[in-house]
């Protein structure tokens, strides 16, 4: 699909007790259909991170770089799944929902319609198409967004956090159709989030961020084969790489699956 | 909820309401049949509902009633015209919200009655007096409660709405409106409200010949209390129908169904 390029990206946050960076001369490049995660404790400046590279914010310094362009704003050429259910439009169905960006476009009815329900059965909602969001359950609102934010057919995939308010359970299921998803589409994806086990999971590489000021610490590719299993010997040793790059190594926590809170 | 259920629950919610107003009239009747005040003054239930008969049959009440219908409609319908888009605009625009703000403040404490002279000046007696009277005193809540839903909007439906390329025009449409109809619904049901209490006082005092509040004012000229109790139901009957059948449906169509406020439990 298209390469992103982070160049020098600098944002300073103007708080009331004086000007903060939020992310300081952050720099990586995100190759055409590669599954990019960006992990780091709380306030490393993921979030942050993640929202210039969507267009909501625009930093002091720097560029984005989408398929060698420079951007700045929102565009169609990003979708966006954020963690709070509430993204989407209760007085729409699933269906109106996921043909949202379509119907923007100007795509005629049918069309969109046709096209909102092949990404709804992308993940698995076939049977929900005209259900309202307060009827579907947590993990399948996420999946409404997901396919809400593939539907405008975006080369890139923003995800920011979207299966953290998840049960442990759901959020395994949602992964697990997340790499589905991924490998049929094969769009470009950053995935911000703080479990290491999910990064492991789903992340070709995975950046490493550290707090005050938000900047790289390093980057970690993950040559495991997919469908990867979280319980194989070498899937715990990637976690403990990335934990011990946290700053969380083995005598604070046994690292299965452990999560630095938020 | 199968068609069934929902029949057996509407007629729970009908019962309910039966009763309510049953009990009501259970005591007024107990009072008027006491003795303690003038039949004349206060007429027993059967009276007064003789009266109301007579004054349908005859087609008087229900030209009153067509009347003030008219000015409350259109006075309304000018406030929702008015209000909702004013509203938006000051939620979305800071420049717009500190030009309008100021005035919306010191206009809405004053009561719409005490502009009622002051229109009949300008506007004579009848008809625009009593809508002009109506628009102003509807304005304010349907105002109000638009600007406050509009604030209320979550975020996140901008932000997503944004990032799937919708225009100002389309966020408006399509994300603004439906997103602050809780708020929305809940000022057009006040502003009805308003509009009625408007009504009445404005026909009191300038209207001539027709009108519900015209109809009651001129009736103590001739001491006639069941007429004005005959058209006090008019205004409660017409003003239930509105606000069970009319914002009850409007309120089951949209928010309700959509989840974006709930019934109460039990």
């Amino acid at each position: 699909m298209v390469p992103i390029e982070i160049r020098e990206v600098t944002l300073i946050y103007d708080t009331p007790d004086g000007k903060v960076p939020g992310v300081k001369d952050v720099s990586f490049n995100v190759d055409a259909s590669e599954f990019v995660c960006i992990v780091g404790p709380s306030g490393c400046g993921k979030s942050t991170l993640l929202n210039i590279i969507a267009g909501f914010l625009t930093p002091a310094t720097g560029e984005i770089r989408i398929g060698g362009k420079p951007v700045s704003g929102r565009g169609m050429d990003r979708g966006v799944v954020f963690q709070d259910f509430a993204q989407l439009f209760p007085w729409r169905t699933a269906l109106g929902n996921v043909s949202f960006g379509l119907e923007m476009k100007g795509v005629p009815k049918a069309e969109r319609e046709r096209i909102a329900r092949e990404q709804l059965r992308l993940v698995k909602l076939e049977k929900f198409t005209s259900a309202y969001p307060h009827h579907l359950s947590g993990g399948m609102q996420q999946r409404v967004a997901i396919a809400r934010a593939l539907a405008y057919n975006p080369a890139i995939l923003l995800m920011d956090e979207p299966f953290a308010a998840l049960d442990a359970l759901t959020r395994d299921d949602m992964q697990r159709l997340l790499a589905d998803v991924w490998q049929k589409t094969r769009k470009t994806v950053i995935y911000v989030t703080h479990n290491v086990a999910e990064a492991v999971y789903l992340a070709d590489r995975v950046i490493v961020m550290t707090p005050h000021p938000g900047t790289v610490k390093t980057e970690i590719r993950i040559p495991l084969s997919r469908p990867r299993d979280p319980l194989s010997a070498e899937f715990i040793e990637w976690q403990k790489t990335l934990l011990r790059e946290l700053g969380q190594d083995e005598n604070r926590s046994t690292g299965i699956g452990y999560e630095p809170t938020t | 909820m199968t068609g069934v259920a929902q029949a057996v629950q509407n007629r729970r919610s009908i019962l309910r309401a039966v009763a309510t107003i049953a009990a009501a009239a259970g005591v007024y009747q107990a009072l008027a049949m006491s003795g303690v005040f003038a039949p004349a003054l206060l007429p027993k239930l059967q009276t007064i509902l003789s009266t109301l008969i007579a004054m349908l049959a005859d087609g008087t009440m229900v030209r009153h009633a067509a009347y003030t219908l008219y000015r409350v409609l259109f006075g309304f319908a000018l406030a929702t015209a008015v209000g909702i888009p004013l509203g938006i605009v000051m939620a979305r625009f800071k420049w717009v919200e500190n030009f309008f703000l100021p005035l919306v403040s010191a206009l809405m404490p004053i009561p719409s009655f005490s502009l009622v002279p002051l229109f009949m000046l300008w506007f004579g007696i009848g008809n625009l007096t009593t809508i002009l009277i109506v628009f102003y005193a509807s304005t304010f809540p349907m105002l109000f409660n638009t600007w406050t839903g509009v604030r209320a909007v979550n975020p996140l439906w901008l932000r997503a709405a944004g990032c799937m390329g919708a225009d100002e025009r389309k966020l408006f449409w399509k994300v603004i409106i439906p997103g602050a109809s809780p708020f929305i619904i809940t000022g057009m049901r006040q502003a009805f409200l308003r509009s009625w209490i408007a009504v009445v006082g404005a026909e009191m005092i300038a209207a001539s010949d027709w009108g519900l509040g015209w109809v009651i004012f001129d009736a103590k000229e001739f001491l006639q209390a069941d007429v004005m109790m005959a058209s006090l139901v008019m205004i409660g009957a017409i003003g239930f129908v509105f606000e069970r059948l009319v914002f009850g449906s409007l309120e089951r169509l949209t928010v309700l169904r959509w989840g974006m406020v709930r019934l109460a439990k039990g």
